[in-house]
């Protein structure tokens, strides 16, 4: 099967005006209908902006200095604005972390639903009525009738993340990019919106690139993952073999500072200490190490890693790692 | 960075008179919260019943959870025991402080021994503030020790903390948020209190810093001996740092108990949700039908008449729609508020095996 959006070899820069940094530096990611694509890495690791320059979001000052982004066959970088708007919210749609900012407080839940399918498919004012209440009934909010005409301050989180979700699936898009969509959530509603996310993938063949710092929402959504370390992808495959058989230390690294919950027995077992910690902290953008950027963290770390700019490790097909040690890591 | 080796100060000679440290009595209880409520009156004049009769006591030296949703009460209890917000009724006492009715230069001087870390290390320090001042105002407020002493106990404290004592000319803006946090318990710990109010200390922070700022939170608990009532979301993370929970729900605990206990024989179906809806990076199995919970709790305007979390649960009868169910002992330790935790089977098959 084609991917559905492919970026390939991607760099984005800032002009911070005093200097110039590569923030995306050379990541490639694929995207298949029907699947979910886990993206994950600690903050400023240039998750979000590769989701950002997918969408032709940039902020001020950042640009896409290389490489290519193909939604469908058709190339989004040099992609003209008319065309642009045409695909953002139609072919594509996003669904922020803040459902309390990203939606404008002074429309109705329906205008902000129906606009959506009035410029992107010409409905009139009814029809794009009907599709907003479809909408709201198939992500779930209760008295969906009355619901139409409520202000997103008379909503909770949980329920304007719905309906931020229902606005990026009205015009049932081939790709939808998830930026942590549940961390403002309760786990028991993040638990209700990512059955909710699959549910409506199952229907709708919509490919999903799900951006969270939580391991526990990879195993949960994934069917590939990429991990993010400074602006580069460190580490693809299967979402199993990334959980069981990390191939990078700072994977592993992640596997092993996250606290896991023991329940029924496992419980009363003695207490197994201090969880396991990355020292340090992700450089900040213009300190990367030269050749491996993880290298100051890492426990392998050796001559070799702080002079030579580490290999893509291919440990079979589907699962690759950026590191001089990722053989010896995934066999250990 | 590399955690500095932690170092147990002397204690400072306090001009703030009769601070004498309690710790002589190792195994009885620290806090005792006897029936605490806090109300917020709206404008409307409906009141938001934010904590609404919770009971308490924490051992010196324990580490005391408190989970649930946003909304449940939880930082609302934290910042009624720092005094931060005052309750309606009920009382409060930590040590030889007794809370409730405290107030001017008394409750000053209790915030010696009671302190507090925040969730947001961004917004908690004053960007004119030089690291070091911040962490020394405390200090400088309580007039604690002389000049040098002071500064002293600063360095100490930067090192226990696992920052470099040379980072105390910098301004909050030139940390990491992780070093923020790391500041702001240098700055809770630097009055050597009895008790710390922890509220969602990790929930901004990155998985691998949040792993950096447990084990640092824990060994200082054990180092200086400290009792931690410690606020958050998060099952897994209160089951790594505490020694007990409380599970609270729309502004009352729903079950409480030690943490081996509560972890391995959960009662509440309300508990049970909350463990269902944890997600681990090593669950394969993810196609299976978990138990979840529909809607969200009800407002804390005009809460249910019986229990509380009837109307979310599926195990709801009439009864419990009624009568409220009190937190009642079900064994050692361990309370439960609902009618039916003798005969309910968790819908969670490690808790059923357990059992």
């Amino acid at each position: 099967m084609d991917p559905i959006l492919s970026v390939r070899d991607l760099v984005v820069e800032v002009d911070t005006g005093s200097a110039v940094h590569k923030v995306i530096d050379g990541v490639s990611l694929d995207l298949y209908p029907g699947k979910t694509l886990g993206v994950v890495g600690e903050s400023g690791c240039g998750k979000s902006m590769t989701a950002l320059a997918t969408m032709g979001l940039l902020p001020d000052r950042f640009r896409v200095a290389g490489g290519s982004i193909q939604l469908a066959g058709e190339e989004m970088t040099t992609v003209k604005p008319s065309r642009l708007r045409q695909l953002r919210g139609n072919a594509i749609s996003m669904i922020f972390q803040e459902p309390m900012t990203s939606l404008n407080p002074l429309l109705t839940v329906e205008r902000q639903i129906a606009e959506v399918v009035e410029l992107h498919q010409q409905k009139s004012r009814a029809e794009a009525r009907d599709i907003a209440l479809e909408m709201l009934r198939a992500v779930q909010i209760p008295s969906p009738e009355a619901r139409l005409a409520a202000y997103p301050h008379e909503l909770s989180g949980g329920m304007r993340q719905r309906v931020m979700i229902a606005i990026a699936l009205a015009c049932r898009p081939k790709v939808i990019i998830a930026d942590e969509p549940t961390t403002a959530l309760d786990v028991t509603v993040q638990a209700q919106i990512f059955r909710l996310l699959r549910d409506l993938q199952m229907d709708t063949e919509t490919a999903i690139m799900l951006i969270t710092h939580d391991l526990g929402a990879v195993a949960e959504m994934a069917d590939e993952v990429a991990v993010f370390y400074a602006g580069r992808s460190i580490e693809t495959g299967p979402v199993a073999q990334i959980l069981d058989t990390p191939a990078h230390p700072y994977t592993r690294g992640l596997m092993s500072c996250t606290p896991r919950l023991k329940l029924g027995a496992q419980a009363r077992e003695p207490d197994a200490g201090a969880l396991g910690e990355i020292p340090g902290m992700v450089p900040p953008l213009g300190r990367f190490p030269k050749a491996c950027r993880f290298a100051p963290r890492c426990a392998l770390a050796d001559a070799r890693c702080t002079h030579d700019a580490p290999p893509k490790v291919a440990l079979n097909d589907a699962h690759a790692a950026l590191c001089w040690h990722a053989k010896e890591e995934a066999f250990a | 960075m590399t955690p500095a080796p932690a170092t147990t100060a002397a204690p400072l000679t306090g001009t703030a008179a009769d601070t004498g440290s309690q710790r002589d009595t190792p195994h009885g209880n620290l806090v005792d919260v006897q029936d605490l409520k806090v109300h917020f009156p709206l404008a409307n004049g409906n009141v938001v019943r934010a904590v609404d009769g919770v009971t308490f006591k924490v051992a010196r030296g324990a580490s005391f959870g408190i989970v649930g949703e946003s909304g449940s009460g939880k930082s609302t209890t934290a910042q009624a025991l720092t005094r931060l917000v005052d309750p309606v009724s009920g009382s409060m006492s930590v040590g030889r402080h007794s809370l409730s009715g405290l107030t001017g230069e008394p409750l000053r001087l209790a915030r010696k021994d009671i302190q507090m870390v925040f969730q947001d290390p961004f917004s908690s320090l004053n960007p004119r503030l030089r690291a070091g001042k911040a962490v020394r105002e405390p200090l400088d407020l309580m007039g604690i020790g002389t000049r040098e002493e002071r500064e002293a106990r600063v360095d100490e404290l930067f090192r226990a903390v696992g920052l470099h004592p040379d980072a105390k000319r910098l301004f909050p803006h030139q940390f990491s948020g992780g070093q923020r946090q790391r500041l702001c318990i240098a700055r809770a710990m630097v009055t050597e209190p009895q008790l710390v109010v922890c509220d969602e200390p990790v929930s901004a922070l990155d998985v691998a810093i949040q792993a950096q700022i447990l084990n640092l939170l824990k060994r200082l608990r054990q180092e200086k001996q400290l009792t931690y009532i410690f606020i958050s979301h998060d099952l897994a993370v209160v089951q790594n740092i505490c020694t007990h929970v409380a599970v609270m729900y729309l502004g009352q605990f729903v079950e409480t108990g030690p943490v081996e206990e509560i972890f391995a024989n959960a009662k509440h179906p309300y508990t049970w949700s909350l463990m269902a809806a944890a997600l681990s990076p090593d669950d394969r199995d993810r196609g299976r039908e978990r138990f979840t919970v529909t809607g969200e709790p009800p407002s804390p305007i005009n809460p249910p008449k019986g229990c509380r979390f009837a109307g979310r649960c599926p195990f709801a009868q009439d009864r419990c729609r009624a009568e409220k169910p009190e937190l009642r002992k079900m064994g050692k330790d361990h309370k439960v508020a609902c009618h039916f935790a003798e005969t309910l089977t968790p819908p969670l098959p490690e808790l059923a095996l357990a059992g």
